[in-house]
């Protein structure tokens, strides 16, 4: 139990340091669609919320099942529109190439 | 039974190509030619993550999950289909719904383990509830103010910061108490009763201008709720997706801050502008002032022109009418350039999104930094929409408000030109002395039908 811990520990500080390495990488231009598809990625605590709804409870099964669908909603609604949105942002950015009207 | 310990290893090894793909996805975000292959990516390892879930033996009723997916997606799909103007507010609700799924999430897993919860563990989950509660109503309050359901303008009282930070000791107080005692559950519901009073509270002082800080702070108190939930539920996976996502809001929130020369303290307990506002002193200096034929007139004679957009632009809707301006002076040999900054619109970015919308190719589109040495070869700068980021106090007057803060240079290119309502100050309230140089043209009226009429005189236009 300890030492799940702390592996944990590890898992976050080297996730944390990738990600501030790859995102320090993305362009300005490119911000808006950032905080989106990360919005979007981040929406996988749904399937902390799946468990959660779909598990057996011995006690607060209720309570488990409201807020757990609930939740998914919540986190459903944040991949669907996140990778949409940030999808249809990107299609947008083009660069002047040679055939221009 | 045999079965099963190979189904676990399925899911976790869906789990690790999921955390992968999100890497690449992010890595792939870095250019705007690899960018959609990063959506791409991410949308694969999400795919695979959920179908990995719904593998999970524990799981033994499918039926609120199904209903839930379906209804989220019915939800998500007209946000992810909403104009780009509003994406600003967009993001914020999506911050507000990512930190309510933790929330509930965290609430039931408190409940389901009291009175048998580790201190670390109870530790992490109060980090995870309270982060998530005011995250959830500090962005629902952003959005609010984006959508102009709430008013833009900050609200301040006396000992604001006083009763809002005394509202967060008390929730951090609660939690420690419940960190010792796990049992004690009538203590849990101040955790997120609190933060969410908490996090509305934080929100009312800030205004319309400093949303890019505060959305990218949201941003990564969501990432960080949820790395949080990925240590209580024991996942991988989550603590690597909110670590991600809590870097990003945090880089971002960095860069806002950079932009306005103001520290995090500073915006969130600043209330910016607000003694300008209150104080309204009138300027009555003269301002020379132009007509869309004479403003086309020289921008027709210019050989280099930068066009400096802002929320303006935005609210008045006028990306389209500038691309058509963009054509017709490119189609006269014109060299336009578009100068922004970063902190101009609602949100990081919020500017590239619209010109990208209105079809300007995105190598058109130059950084603050970029932009910056160009203004005194530049015979043009017109100003659409944007104020306090082109305002020369910045660098000179030490008394502003916004001094030190780096700003587009546009008072030294050869001429400036000013799209603006009227000479009412701008959204933080302070005066620019931009206006008042001799080399300033005033062109006074709503961006979008000013755009159009200049883009008539030059005879350009799709109507």
């Amino acid at each position: 139990m300890k030492l799940d811990l702390l592996t944990s520990l590890y898992v976050f500080m080297l996730a944390a340091f990738i990600g501030f390495e790859v995102i320090r990488r993305v362009s300005p231009l490119l911000h808006t669609p950032l905080m989106s598809l990360t919005n979007a990625l981040d929406a996988i605590a749904v399937v902390g919320a799946i468990i959660l709804t779909g598990e057996f409870h011995a006690h607060g099964a209720m309570l488990a099942k409201i807020l757990g669908t609930v939740a998914i909603v919540a986190a459903t609604s944040n991949i669907v529109g996140g990778f949409l949105i940030t999808d249809r942002m990107l299609k947008m950015f083009k660069a002047s190439g040679p055939k221009k009207p | 039974m045999t079965i099963l310990p190979g189904l676990e290893t399925i899911i976790e090894i869906t789990y690790l190509i999921a955390t992968a793909l999100f890497i690449l996805a992010l890595k792939w975000l870095s250019s705007p030619a690899t960018a959609r292959r990063g959506v791409f990516a991410g949308e694969l390892g999400m795919v695979l993550a959920i179908a990995g879930t719904l593998l999970h033996h524990g799981i033994v009723e499918y039926k609120w999950i199904v209903i839930a997916l379906v209804l989220g997606t019915i939800i998500g799909v007209p946000l992810g289909e909403v104009a780009m103007t509003a994406v600003p507010q967009r993001t914020a609700l999506s911050h507000a719904f990512g930190a309510l799924c933790v929330t509930l999430v965290g609430t039931a897993e408190f409940y389901l383990r009291t009175p048998d919860v580790p201190r670390f563990m109870m530790g992490v989950l109060s980090l995870e509830v309270i982060l998530g509660s005011l995250t959830f109503t500090g962005s629902l309050m952003a959005a609010g103010k984006l959508q102009e359901i709430l008013d833009q303008r900050p609200r301040t009282y006396k000992g604001q910061n006083f009763v809002n930070l005394g509202l967060l000791g008390v929730a951090i107080a609660v939690a420690g108490i419940l960190v010792v005692h796990p049992e004690k559950t009538q203590l849990f519901p101040l955790i997120v009763g609190i933060p969410l009073l908490f996090g509305a509270m934080m929100i009312i002082p800030i205004g319309g201008a400093d949303m890019p800080t505060v959305i990218s702070l949201l941003n990564s108190y969501a990432g960080l709720s949820a790395a949080a939930m990925g240590f209580v539920l024991d996942s991988k996976l989550l603590i690597i997706a909110g670590a991600l996502d809590g870097a990003s809001g945090l880089i971002l929130s960095i860069n806002m801050s950079k932009a306005m020369n103001r520290s995090f303290t500073n915006v969130l307990f600043g209330a910016f502008g607000q003694e300008q506002a209150a104080a309204g002193k009138q300027e009555t200096r003269p301002v020379r002032s132009a007509t869309p034929d004479e403003a086309a007139g020289i921008l027709a004679a210019a050989n280099k022109v930068v066009i400096v957009p802002g929320y303006g632009m935005a609210v008045a809707q006028a990306q389209h009418k500038v691309r058509e301006l963009y054509d017709a002076l490119m189609k006269r040999g014109v060299d336009v350039k578009f100068g922004i900054h970063p902190v101009a619109g609602r949100m990081p970015g919020h500017m590239n999104v619209l010109l990208a919308e209105a079809d300007i190719p995105y190598d058109k589109l130059l950084d603050m930094e970029d932009v910056n040495g160009d203004f005194p070869q530049t015979d043009v700068a017109l100003v659409i929409g944007a104020n306090d980021v082109t305002n020369p106090a910045a660098r000179t007057d030490a008394s502003s408000p916004i001094f030190g803060m780096p700003v587009l240079d546009v008072d030294k290119a050869r001429t400036v030109m000013v799209i603006k309502r009227s000479m009412g100050a701008g959204f933080a309230g302070i005066e620019n002395p931009l206006y008042y140089l001799d080399k300033t043209l005033m062109l006074f009226g709503d961006a979008k039908s000013f755009v159009g009429s200049i883009v008539r005189e030059l005879g350009g236009g799709h109507e």
